[in-house]
């Protein structure tokens, strides 16, 4: 107990010097856990882009290209699925949602995702939470476009503002677009940090209307033009969908809906777990993580040293000091714990500081980078592998520490009472 | 404390061989026969240099002769290990260094209190409870010429170099140890601050009725002391010169 005493009391002398070193530490921490805590979010993010959604069905393909082009909007599909499979699988006892997704088109850069009314109510990101409009409502009108916080951000919409979509993905549309169709807009979403964001959604119908003549894949209408009012009254049923999310009445049945799915006869088709192919994607692009881990660790490394620095350059003035403790019976190993208590104690309060105060700024910054990235960080007791990392700094300083008390241990022993050369 | 070895003396060197390094010696040190009595006090007078702090480090404990006997209070400290070698000079001795002898970020009461953490003896000779051991500390001081509620309260570090040897005698004399040992603490003095200082001290060791030995350069002490020992008559030295090459 008096070893630990006058360990405080020896750093509370060396205020100064004692508190850069903690600072240190402290930045170097608050490093190392905010990148894991932006990692566990990234990947929560990520993982939970979707959810509520037990399945994502689309045309034979790879898992992870499936979820890239029906989740994410990057690629496009190889194939479509055609409706009377959707509606086969809406039949199903298991089913108790489908919503479908038809993509190919885009406005300015943005992809155009066209979907049923019911997208808005089932729909799920994060941890269950359900898309929110910030104005405006749902589709009501044939030509209405729900718009993604993104766009409507980045190019200044309104609602009932025009917009019209081009026929294709690319940045630029190239060929003919579908100007003769102009969407009214008729909502906008609040910021969700998916794809969603970014997207703009209009009726399966719509998706129908502005395509025909464009059955051959370019546009041959030319002959037989359609006005506005003669789309409305066409039959406007779906023929084809690009995916379909479904949602299940209990989620025992998940596996043998997708063997269902999988080895349905009429068409080749591929059912997803989206939880799983998001694992297995983050694996693959979840690389950046470890090198930013690295980095920090560095960071930490460096603090560590400058505090064995600190401590081995105050050693010669306190040769004196221990020559005194051993006069007065203190063990050279007690000068060991002494020293070896000095590092633990800077390197806790570093740690600690370097804790707190990350979670003092996040709490302050976090509707900020929500805002600012979408990126969502859940402030909550810290996780297994932030108490391990707050650990491993702690180890590494104390080990560190080692250095100084080892070499104090060889002064305290060598000098005993007269301090020599 | 060693009530059944009253007669034996306070320390007893005989037939000791010291050398710094093992084969190849720069400084060796040999001393027959030395003595220093119960209650008795002794100056150590000798020219710098010559093997007076060695001669401290050996009979505290610190450093271990080749060959010889030790015997501190009718104890061989040789045969003991290092460890208990730390226990028992926290239990029987009282160290006063020329200067720099406090921690100097304690205060000069928590100074004076540092030996009892390390020796439960002293610690229960100066009365166990915290506020018993405080009042001891603080009557101490006060009886060195450092007054309690004022200097006792600062650092270390603040206090003049005269007022620091006091605080170092207040912590040698704490908890009553059987013997003190000072290595020339009133060589940063001034004359006047010398002879208060050595007014106290043996104030103190009478009142304790401790053993004193102290080191020395200044021979007008000497005459305060029961004895004086000449480092050359107790001790034979030899320095292996430097080869010129």
């Amino acid at each position: 107990m008096i070893i630990l005493r006058l360990a405080w009391q020896s750093i509370m002398n060396r205020k100064f010097t004692t508190i850069l070193t903690i600072l240190s530490i402290a930045v170097s921490a608050m490093l190392l856990l905010g990148v894991e805590k932006v990692r566990t979010s990234a990947r929560t993010s990520f993982i939970n882009t979707i959810s509520g959604t037990d399945l994502v069905v689309g045309a034979r393909t790879g898992g992870v290209q499936l979820l890239l082009y029906s989740v994410f909007h990057i690629g496009d599909a190889t194939a479509n699925v055609t409706w009377k499979t959707v509606e086969d699988i809406k039949k199903r006892d298991e089913v108790k949602w489908i919503v479908p997704i038809a993509l190919g088109d885009s406005h300015r850069g943005y992809r155009v995702v066209g979907t049923s009314s019911e997208y808005f109510k089932r729909f799920r990101y994060r941890r269950d939470i359900a898309l929110q409009f910030v104005e405006g409502q749902k589709f009501s009108d044939l030509f209405d476009a729900v718009l993604g916080a993104d766009v409507a951000r980045a190019l200044n919409y309104k609602i009932g503002d025009k917009i019209i979509l081009a026929h294709g993905t690319g940045p630029i549309s190239i060929g003919k677009d579908h100007g003769d169709t102009p969407f009214r807009v008729s909502g906008i979403l609040a910021s969700t940090g998916t794809p969603v964001d970014k997207a703009v959604h209009v009726s399966m119908e719509a998706i129908e209307a502005i395509h025909i003549g464009w059955e051959t894949g370019a546009y041959t209408g030319q002959d037989n033009k359609k006005s506005v009012d003669d789309l409305r009254n066409m039959d406007l049923s779906p023929k084809a969908v690009t995916a379909a999310y479904i949602g299940l009445k209990s989620r025992m049945s998940t596996f043998s809906l997708q063997r269902w799915i999988n080895t349905y006869p009429q068409e080749p088709i591929t059912a997803i777990l989206p939880g799983v192919v998001f694992g297995e994607l983050w694996l693959m692009i979840g690389n950046v993580e470890k090198v930013l881990l690295i980095v920090s660790a560095m960071v930490v490394f460096t603090a560590i040293l400058g505090m064995i620095i600190s401590i081995l350059a105050s050693l010669n003035e306190r040769r004196r000091e221990m020559a005194i403790l051993r006069s007065i019976g203190v063990k050279p190993i007690q000068v060991f714990a002494l020293f070896t208590a000095e590092a633990t104690t800077i390197a806790f309060l570093g740690v600690m500081i370097g804790f707190f105060g990350l979670y003092s700024i996040l709490f302050l910054i976090q509707p900020f980078i929500e805002n600012l990235t979408g990126l969502y960080m859940d402030i909550t007791l810290p996780g297994w592998n932030e108490i391990k990392f707050m650990v491993m700094i702690m180890g590494a300083a104390v080990l560190a520490g080692i250095i100084p008390a080892l070499r104090a241990y060889k002064t305290s022993l060598s000098d005993g009472l007269m301090i020599r050369g | 404390m060693l009530s059944e070895q009253n007669d034996k003396p306070a320390i007893h060197l005989s037939k000791i061989d010291f050398c710094w390094g093992s084969v190849s010696y720069d400084f060796r040190i040999r001393v027959k026969d030395f003595q220093l009595k119960k209650n008795e006090s002794g100056i150590l007078v000798g020219p710098s240099g010559a093997g007076k702090s060695t001669l401290l480090s050996l009979i505290c404990g610190i450093l271990r002769p080749q060959k010889g006997i030790t015997q501190i209070l009718g104890e061989n400290i040789e045969s003991m290990p290092d460890s208990q070698k730390d226990r028992f000079r926290a239990d029987h001795m009282g160290i006063i260094f020329q200067q720099f002898n406090l921690v100097p970020y304690l205060s000069a009461i928590d100074n004076v209190l540092l030996p009892l953490y390390f020796s439960p003896d002293r610690r229960e000779a100066s009365g166990e409870i915290q506020s018993k051991t405080n009042d001891e500390a603080k009557r101490l001081l006060d009886a060195l010429g450092i007054a309690s509620k004022t200097l006792g309260m600062q650092k270390a570090a603040t206090l003049s170099i005269g007022q620091q040897q006091r605080v170092a005698a207040a912590r040698a004399f704490i908890g009553s140890p059987e013997l003190i040992i000072a290595d020339e603490p009133t060589s940063s003095l001034d004359e006047k601050n010398q002879t208060e200082f050595l007014d106290q001290l043996f104030k103190q060791k009478d009142a304790t009725g401790a053993s004193l030995l102290m080191v020395s350069h200044n021979k007008h002490i000497a005459k305060r002391f029961d004895r004086i020992i000449e480092l050359e008559k107790i001790c034979d030295i030899s320095v292996k010169k430097e080869k010129v090459k």
